[in-house]
C-alpha cells in the first residue's frame, strides 16, 4: 500500500510578536508568527523539515526529491538539487522545483503518490516551504510566518494512508508576484472571500466527499488552508465541523500563514496527535483547491519522535523589535560597509562540495580519528588521503567547547557567535553559532549541526553548516 | 644539530615611527622615516646597505613596496609575510644571511597603513578563513578568534567571567600604564580595572581595552657582523636567539586542541631558548615583550613561554610580577595594546623597546628599567589553532 511513511516539519526559532508591528504601524493584532532567521530562506527550512522527516531512515533508499515553494531562494536554478546534496541522498535521483502556486505541496504529494504507484520510485521525499514577504505595513504583514513540512512518499511500512484527492484548477487571481516583485500583491479580500476561496474550496472538498460518500463527522480531525483566522472558522463551520473536535488548530497565532507550507504543515500537526484508524480530511487552496481523504494507520506509533509542529513550537526566541525583522529580509537600504566585502568562488565550492553541501568528514583508517573538514593528509598522524575514509557527519550531535561573541563582526545580526563543537563519536566542527539565546550560551552544552545561507557574495545565495544549540 | 646565532649579528641602530592614526603619512614616509632613524643611529649610509629584507601584511607587495620609496639600486630585497608576526621573520632573514657570512651590513624595515581602509578594524583584505575559502568560516575576526581561547581558559581553570575579566583588566591596566609615557605609542592613556571591566565589548569576553589599537606606523634596524659593530658603536646589541614556528593550523578542528595554551609559542620558545642557551626563562630574562594584540594574547604567551606555569598566570598578576617594578616586567613598551599594532611593524618595534631600554635611552626616564641586558620578544601572527610564532631573544653583548 502507499502513502506517507514520516512526516517532519521546521519552523524558525524567532517569532514575531503582532504586538510589535501594532507599535510600528498601529492595529490590534495578537499572538504571534514565525519568522525565518537571517540564514534561512525556503531552501534552509525544507532541508530541516526533510532532515527532520528522514529521522532514522536511510537516506539512501530516496528516489525523487519534489520541492514545493512560492519563494525558491533562485529564480533560476533549481534549489531541489542544492537540497538533495544537504541531505546526502544518492545523485541518481530526480529532483524538482514544483513553485508559484500555494498549493505545490498538495500536487507534489500526489505526483509522488503517482510515481511510486507507477514504480518509477520507491520512495519520494516531498517537501514544502515557505518564507514569504508580505509588503510592509499591509494586512499581510501580520499574517505570513515562514516555515517548512515534509513527508516521505512510498510503498510499504506507511503511517498514513491517501484513500482518495480530488484536484480542481482555476484560473482564478487573488494573490500575486510579479516577476521583480519582493513583496507578495493581493486584491481585495472581499473578492478572494466570496469568488475565490469558499467557492472553489466547498466544490473541492463536496467532491472528494460525494466522490467516497463520506460525510464530515466521518473525519477525526480536518486540517486545511485558509488565508486567515476568520475565514478557516467560517470554513469550517460551512464543511459542518465541529470546531472543538474535528478542526487541526491552524495555529495563526503561533505561526502564521505559511504559504505552500501552511496545509502540509498543519497536517503535521494533525498527524502527531493521531492514532490508528483515524480519518483525516485535509485540503488545500490556491489556483483552484485539492482536497484529500488520509487514513492513519499502525505505522504513525514508529514517527512519533520527530521534532515536527509541537517542539518546535515549544522553542522559541522572540525578535525583540521591527529593525531585526527589516535587516534581516532586507527590506531597507543600509549605509555600505568599506569594511567586509564577502567572497565566493563557485570553482572553490565545487570542488569542496563533498563537505561544504553533505557536511562530509574523513576517518583515519590508520588512528581513527574523525576529522573535518576533509583533509589531504590526516590531521593528527600525517597519514595520506588513502587512508581517509569519507564519512558523513550532519547527524552527529556535539558538545560546546568554547565560543565566543562577536560584536563587531560584519554580519547582520550580531553579535557573531564562533562556535567550537565536538561531535559525539568523533570530529570537532569550527563554525558560526546560529539560533541562539546569546544570554544562555555555556561551555558544554548540547549541540548540532544545521544547513543555512551564509551570505550572497557576487549575487549568488552560498551556503554551508553553522552549530546551533539542540533545539529539543 | 641546528646550529646557533648568538652573538653572531648585532643590531647597530634602529628606528621607528611615532604610533598612531597618522593620516598626513603614506606607507612610504614610514617607510623612510623609520628606516633614516635607524640609518643616522647607526651612521651608515643607504648606499652602505648590501640586502634589505621588508615585512608587511597588507600595505605593499613585493621587495619593490621598499626598493621604490628608498631607491635601494639593484640590491637583493625580499618581502617576507607572516601576518601579525611578519616582524620577527623580518629580522631573521637578513641575521641568518649575515651568519651565513653572505652579507656584513642588511636593512630590515617592518611597516604597515591600516587607516587607509575606511572604517576602524583589522585589514579584511585577507579576513583570515581557513584555506583562504568563501563560506568556511564566515565572519572571523581576530577579536573574534582569540575570545575563544579567553572563554576556554576562563572554563577550563574555572574562572568566573567576572574574575577572568579581572586578571584580564589587571593586564590591560598594566600596558596602559607603560604606554602612557611611552611618546611615540599610540594610546597614551591611563585606564582604570573598572574602565576595561566595564568597557563596551568587542567579542565576548573581550571588551574595547582588552582589544590593541588599529595602528599606522614602520620601525626598521640595520644589522652587521657582531665582530664589526663596534665600528660604529659601543652600545649596540645582539641577537641571542631565535625561532619560528608555525603550526599544522588545524587546531581550531582537532579535538585534542586546547586554546588554553599555545603550541607555536612554546616551539618558537624551545628553538630560540636553545640558541640562547636559556634554561629556566622566568630567572634569566630581564624583561619580555609579548605579542598582545589581547589581553588574553598576553596572558597565555606568558603561560606557553615559560614564564608563568600553565593555569598560574592569574597568581603572578595579582603579585605584580610583570609591571615595571616587578620581577620581570612584560610590554614596558606599553605593549600592542597601547603602542600599537601596525602588523608588519610590531615584531621590529618589540626589539626597538630592548635596543633603548638596554641602551639606557628609553623615551621618558620614568619608564627606564634598571640592569636590563637581556629579553624575548615575542611576535605571532594567525589566531589561537592557526599561529605563525616568532621569537627573538635580544641582549647586551
Amino acid at each position: 500500500m502507499e502513502g506517507i511513511i514520516s512526516y517532519g516539519a521546521h519552523i524558525p526559532i524567532y517569532r514575531l510578536s503582532r504586538e510589535i508591528l501594532n507599535q510600528v504601524w498601529g492595529g490590534r493584532g495578537k499572538g504571534e508568527k514565525a519568522i525565518a532567521n537571517v540564514d534561512e530562506d525556503s531552501m534552509t527550512m525544507g532541508v530541516e523539515a526533510a532532515r527532520n522527516c528522514l529521522k532514522g531512515i536511510e537516506k539512501s533508499s530516496v528516489d525523487a526529491l519534489y520541492f514545493a515553494s512560492t519563494t525558491p531562494p533562485f529564480k533560476e536554478k533549481q534549489s531541489a538539487s542544492i537540497m538533495a546534496a544537504a541531505l546526502d541522498l544518492r545523485e541518481d535521483i530526480i529532483a524538482v522545483d514544483l513553485t508559484d502556486s500555494l498549493r505545490s505541496g498538495t500536487i507534489a504529494l500526489r505526483m509522488a503518490l503517482d510515481a511510486v504507484k507507477a514504480g518509477s520510485a520507491k520512495k519520494v521525499l516531498v517537501v514544502a516551504s515557505d518564507c514569504r514577504i508580505p509588503p510592509p505595513n499591509s494586512a499581510l504583514e501580520p499574517l505570513f510566518g515562514d516555515g517548512a513540512a515534509a513527508f516521505l512518499i512510498g510503498e510499504g511500512g506507511i503511517a498514513v494512508e491517501i484513500e482518495g484527492s480530488y484536484y480542481l484548477t482555476s484560473e482564478f487571481v487573488d494573490m500575486w508576484r510579479m516577476e521583480y516583485d519582493k513583496t507578495t500583491r493581493s486584491w481585495e479580500d472581499r473578492f478572494i472571500r466570496d469568488e475565490g476561496y469558499i467557492p472553489h474550496f466547498q466544490k473541492a472538498v463536496s467532491a472528494l466527499l460525494k466522490a467516497h460518500n463520506l460525510s464530515a463527522k466521518d473525519f477525526a480531525k480536518a486540517a486545511f488552508y485558509a488565508p486567515d483566522a476568520r475565514l478557516h472558522s467560517d470554513m469550517a463551520k460551512r464543511l459542518g465541523l465541529d470546531a472543538k473536535t474535528q478542526v487541526q488548530n491552524p495555529l495563526f497565532d503561533q505561526l502564521g500563514n505559511t504559504g505552500t507550507a501552511f496545509a502540509p504543515m498543519i497536517l503535521v500537526g494533525a498527524l502527531e496527535e493521531a492514532k490508528p484508524g483515524d480519518r483525516i480530511l485535509l485540503a488545500n487552496y490556491g489556483d483552484g483547491a485539492d482536497a484529500h481523504v488520509l487514513r492513519v494507520t499502525e505505522g504513525i506509533e514508529k514517527i512519533k519522535d520527530r521534532r515536527g509542529i509541537k517542539k518546535n513550537l515549544e522553542s522559541k526566541l522572540m525578535l525583540d523589535n521591527y529593525g531585526k525583522y527589516i535587516k534581516f529580509r532586507s527590506l531597507m537600504q543600509f549605509a555600505e560597509t568599506t569594511d567586509y566585502r564577502p567572497r565566493t568562488s563557485l570553482p572553490q565550492l565545487w570542488r569542496d562540495r563533498q563537505w561544504v553541501f553533505r557536511f562530509h568528514g574523513h576517518k583515519c583508517k590508520k588512528c581513527g580519528k574523525t576529522q573535518f573538514p576533509m583533509q589531504q593528509f590526516c590531521m593528527y598522524c600525517q597519514a595520506p588521503e588513502e587512508f581517509l575514509e569519507e564519512i558523513p557527519l550532519s547527524d552527529r550531535k556535539g558538545t560546546l567547547f568554547t565560543f565566543s561573541m562577536d560584536e563587531r563582526a560584519p554580519v547582520v545580526d550580531p553579535p557573531n557567535v564562533l562556535g567550537v563543537v565536538n561531535l559525539e563519536g568523533g570530529g570537532r566542527f569550527f563554525s558560526q553559532m546560529t539560533d541562539r539565546d546569546v544570554n544562555n550560551i555555556k561551555v558544554g552544552m548540547p549541540m548540532e549541526v544545521t544547513f543555512r545561507r551564509i551570505h550572497d557574495a557576487l549575487g549568488v545565495h552560498n551556503y554551508f553548516w553553522k552549530c546551533k544549540p539542540v533545539r529539543e | 644539530m641546528p646550529g646557533t646565532i648568538k652573538d653572531k649579528v648585532a643590531i647597530i641602530g634602529m628606528g621607528c615611527t611615532q604610533f598612531g592614526e597618522l593620516w598626513d603619512k603614506d606607507v612610504d614616509d614610514l617607510i623612510i622615516e623609520a628606516t633614516y632613524e635607524a640609518l643616522e643611529d647607526a651612521g651608515v649610509e643607504i648606499k652602505d646597505i648590501e640586502a634589505a629584507w621588508f615585512g608587511t601584511m597588507a600595505s605593499g607587495v613585493t621587495g619593490a613596496a621598499l626598493a621604490a620609496p628608498l631607491k635601494l639600486n639593484y640590491i637583493p630585497v625580499t618581502h617576507v609575510e607572516n601576518a601579525c608576526g611578519t616582524g620577527a621573520e623580518t629580522l631573521r632573514g637578513p641575521a641568518f644571511a649575515i651568519a651565513a657570512g653572505v652579507y656584513d651590513i642588511c636593512l630590515s624595515v617592518g611597516v604597515e597603513k591600516m587607516k587607509d581602509t575606511g572604517y576602524g578594524g583589522l585589514h579584511t583584505l585577507r579576513l583570515q578563513s581557513d584555506k583562504w575559502h568563501p563560506i568556511y568560516v564566515g565572519g572571523g575576526t581576530g577579536p573574534g578568534r582569540y575570545a575563544l581561547a579567553a572563554t576556554r581558559y576562563f572554563s577550563k581553570y574555572g574562572l568566573s567571567p567576572e574574575e577572568g575579566k579581572r586578571m584580564l583588566a589587571k593586564i590591560s591596566v598594566k600596558s596602559h600604564h607603560n604606554g602612557a609615557r611611552n611618546p611615540k605609542a599610540h594610546l597614551r592613556i591611563e585606564v582604570t580595572e573598572e574602565q576595561v571591566i566595564n568597557a563596551p565589548m568587542i567579542a565576548w569576553p573581550l571588551g574595547l581595552y582588552d582589544c590593541c589599537g588599529v595602528t599606522d606606523g614602520a620601525s626598521a634596524a640595520v644589522l652587521c657582523r657582531a665582530d664589526m659593530a663596534k665600528n660604529f658603536r659601543d652600545d649596540y646589541i645582539t641577537i641571542k636567539g631565535s625561532g619560528i614556528s608555525v603550526g599544522p593550523s588545524w587546531g581550531k578542528q582537532k579535538e585534542d586542541y586546547d586554546y588554553t595554551f599555545w603550541p607555536e609559542t612554546e616551539a618558537a620558545c624551545k628553538q630560540a631558548y636553545e640558541m640562547a642557551g636559556i634554561k629556566n626563562p622566568r630567572k634569566e630574562l630581564d624583561m619580555a615583550e609579548l605579542h598582545d594584540c589581547f589581553s588574553i594574547a598576553e596572558a597565555i604567551a606568558t603561560e606557553s613561554a615559560g614564564i608563568s606555569e600553565r593555569g598560574r598566570v592569574k597568581e603572578d598578576v595579582d603579585a605584580g610580577v610583570f609591571t615595571q617594578e616587578g620581577e620581570i616586567p612584560i610590554n614596558i613598551s606599553g605593549g600592542l595594546k597601547s603602542f600599537g599594532h601596525p602588523i608588519g611593524a610590531s615584531g621590529g618595534r618589540e626589539v626597538y623597546e630592548f635596543y633603548k631600554q638596554f641602551q639606557g635611552k628609553a623615551e621618558d626616564p620614568s619608564r627606564q628599567l634598571k640592569n636590563v641586558r637581556l629579553g624575548l620578544a615575542h611576535n605571532q601572527g594567525g589566531h589561537p589553532g592557526r599561529f605563525q610564532c616568532g621569537v627573538t631573544i635580544i641582549g647586551a653583548p
